[in-house]
């Protein structure tokens, strides 16, 4: 058994965890651990805040699906990642937050940058832990690390003392790790696989209701060949898309609050609704007794507090969705039955939903030299063969991005779903840029959210790390104006942005490109001209836009999602 | 309806803040709770009592399941199981009280653990309803101070 220094173990443990790449920012309780750190080969992204530093290794963790890894300083550096340990708490992303501390003798006395980080994230990690012995260290590291990446991931922080840190520790042989407490289910149980599958082969308007589990699981293939074999029409929730391709023809794009209305609709009348690694979110269902009113409803999901905690599930099937899917592909193979007859007898009710589609396809009206939001996205989509890494920030941008970009592989889109970060997709596409340097990452922005991490225009920069920010500008909080629009009388409270920066001249002060679209023509030119300049260097691209253009459909609040408004 | 839940968790700093924290910020309510160590000294056994229609059962049994220190949880209710609270109540006992209050300690099997020239500390173990109908009972007397603890449970083995 090897002799340690705490710091050199912890690095050890990275290296066997495959780490390769982690973002954070110094202080006084983590500088042995970046002293150290120095001379090893992991690669240490300097961010310009904390919260960066949480969400750029949540966008290399979303493209990869590897772990990602944050080192945060104790105190307020340790605060300013909370936001993003929620982020990728509620999106279920596999993180490992290393956290400094005070020194063990004095915890508790409101040491200088001292805060009781475990007790702040205990509710938006999905475990954490205080290092207090230094033979602790190694066990807890590889501990975080596995429960990060199995079962329904999550993120994993764990609080290191400076005198653990310091102290010499025992780098003990690693073994597999099996604890008593935790063992997600990965395999289905065959009885309920049996059970959902005769329920989908007696559907007459099944439809496939596809979440982010299926992303997070590698399962898009499975869902494929289970849709494409059955004639199943797909419709996906926002962290689902991707994980069945956007452009083919049973593809009914997104669900809820802003979904498609066929989507909508198609849910509405269905009589078999297979919910695969989705929670029913409020987004999603809208009023709750009126979702899926109709349908039996199968539920895969690894995490059983996800099954009937917003709707009532008819056939619940605890599994990883990935192991669950190439079960029910199986039986379906050799059940006996005819799937071509079943297949074609679903073609009745696609042609139903084709001409909800006809009637209402995603669309928007032309208004001439007028940017309009969703054009522009057209636009990346069309110029980019809808190959881009997109990551979003949040509100109409992440709207339009989700809505206009056709979205054929999984990890792809890569966004804050389930808390709604604004100021997430500039970290996150450094993050997804530090993973895949030969791929184009594209930030859709707002001119609100993404003033809230700009700073990470200067971590581009210093790292060689060239991402399009897309700017969708329209001088407003668009989203949050839209609800005043259509809620509260047109009062605009502390929506309208009335101090914005030039955002050409910003890019410029940070060392990047800017460019600037005002009218419809300039779109097409300016993204082709930005595609070339991203090869050398960051560039941001603002985009004047329809000023009150809203994101539609759109079901109201607490409405079913079958009362949507339309363009 | 009332619900007795028994959880067997790691004997950790910071546990019971897990199971705290989970019931506060998912809207669930806690009627009692007592936590101690088991025979194995790594283990903590907890008892909490709380109210709620079956989906709210459901999805307490499973988030406290999920919780990675949380090893075991059963909801005792659900079959045959003695329960039991302990209460200290100290009672005015005066001249003209002292023997009714006497009277009152034996007839719920409590015992007299401290006694002063005005009053008399007693302690009275039994289900919360027993607890309960003493405290009623002493109410009128003059309680001047009293201290309850959480509801303890275990199964009832089975009969064969």
């Amino acid at each position: 058994m090897e002799k340690l220094k705490g710091s050199l173990a912890i690095i050890e443990c990275l290296k066997e965890e495959g780490v390769k790449t982690i973002f954070g920012f110094p202080g006084g309780a983590v500088i042995d651990l970046y002293d150290d750190l120095l001379d090893s080969d992991i690669n240490h992204v300097l961010v310009r805040h904390e919260q960066g530093a949480v969400h750029a290794a949540d966008g290399l963790a979303r493209v990869t699906g590897d772990v990602g890894v944050a080192l945060l300083t104790s105190g307020p550096g340790a605060t300013n990642g909370v936001t993003g340990i929620a982020t990728a708490y509620l999106d279920s992303i596999p993180l490992v937050i290393l956290t400094g501390q005070v020194p063990t003798p004095l915890i508790g006395n409101d040491a200088f940058q001292e805060v009781d980080i475990v007790g702040i994230t205990r509710p938006c990690t999905k475990h954490n832990y205080l290092v207090s012995k230094a033979e602790d260290l190694v066990p807890t590291l590889r501990e975080a690390f596995h429960v990060a990446r199995t079962g329904r991931p999550g993120p994993v922080l764990i609080d290191l003392p400076k005198d653990v840190v310091a102290s010499i520790v025992d780098f003990t042989e690693k073994k597999p790790i099996r604890m008593q407490n935790y063992q997600p289910t990965y395999e289905p149980h065959m009885g309920q696989v049996e059970k959902a599958c005769k329920e989908i082969l007696k559907a007459k308007n099944p439809v496939l209701y596809v979440g982010g589990g299926v992303i997070l699981s590698n399962a898009n293939e499975e869902l494929t060949n289970l849709a494409r074999t059955l004639n199943i029409p797909v419709t996906m929730t926002l962290m689902g898309l991707g994980g069945f391709p956007g452009s083919d023809p049973l593809s009914m794009g997104m669900l809820g609050m802003h979904g498609s209305y066929a989507s909508n609709m198609a849910v509405a009348k269905s009589d078999v609704l297979i919910a695969v690694g989705a929670r029913f979110d409020d987004r999603v269902t809208g009023r709750i007794d009126a979702f899926a009113p109709h349908a039996k409803i199968i539920h895969i999901d690894i995490d059983p507090t996800s099954i009937s905690k917003n709707v009532a599930v008819d056939i619940p099937i605890v599994a990883d969705c990935k192991h669950a899917l190439t079960a029910m592909n199986a039986w379906l193979k050799t059940c006996g039955e005819d799937l071509d007859k079943v297949a074609a007898s679903h073609v009745e009710w696609l042609e139903t939903i084709k001409n909800w589609t006809d009637k209402h396809p995603m669309g928007y009206t032309d208004e001439g030299e007028t940017i309009k939001p969703q054009f522009v996205i057209e636009k990346l989509d069309e110029l980019t063969k809808g190959d881009a890494i997109i990551t979003t920030e949040v509100g109409q941008n992440q709207m339009w991005a989700a809505q206009f970009y056709k979205f054929n592989k999984p990890r792809r889109l890569i966004t804050s779903g389930g808390l709604g970060t604004m100021g997430y997709g500039l970290p996150a596409a450094i993050g997804a840029k530090m993973a895949f340097p030969d791929e184009v990452v594209i930030d859709v922005a707002g001119d609100g959210s993404i003033q809230m991490n700009i700073q990470e225009l200067a971590t581009s920069r210093q790292y060689n790390c060239p991402v399009i920010i897309c700017i969708l500008n329209n001088n407003y909080l668009g989203m949050v104006r839209q609800w005043q629009e259509l809620f509260y009388d047109k009062r605009y409270a502390a929506t309208i942005m009335e101090v914005t920066p030039d955002f050409v001249k910003l890019a410029e002060a940070y060392g990047a490109a800017g460019l600037r679209a005002t009218k419809t023509s300039e779109v097409e030119e300016t993204i082709k001209k930005a595609l070339e300049l991203v090869k050398k260097q960051t560039v941001i691209i603002d985009f004047r836009i329809a000023r009150e253009e809203g994101v539609f459909p759109m079901v109201p609040a607490g409405k079913a999602t079958t009362e949507m408004l339309l363009v | 309806m009332k619900h007795t839940i028994s959880v067997l968790l790691q004997n950790k700093p910071g546990v019971l803040s897990r199971v705290t924290g989970l019931f506060s910020g998912r809207g669930f309510n806690i009627e009692s709770l007592s936590v101690a160590e088991t025979l194995d000294e790594n283990l903590s056994c907890l008892t909490l009592v709380t109210r709620g229609d079956n989906s709210i059962l459901e999805q307490i049994t499973k988030q406290l399941h999920k919780l990675i220190d949380v090893i075991k949880v059963t909801d005792i209710s659900e079959n045959e199981y003695v329960e039991r609270e302990m209460a200290l109540i100290r009672v005015k006992a005066e001249n003209t009280t002292r023997a009714e209050v006497l009277r009152v300690i034996d007839i719920f099997r409590g015992k007299v653990v401290d006694v002063s020239p005005k009053s008399y500390a007693v302690e009275v173990t039994g289900s919360a309803t027993k607890i309960q109908a003493i405290v009623d009972i002493l109410r009128p007397i003059g309680i001047k101070e009293i201290v309850r603890t959480g509801t303890i449970a275990m199964a009832r083995a089975p009969k064969k």
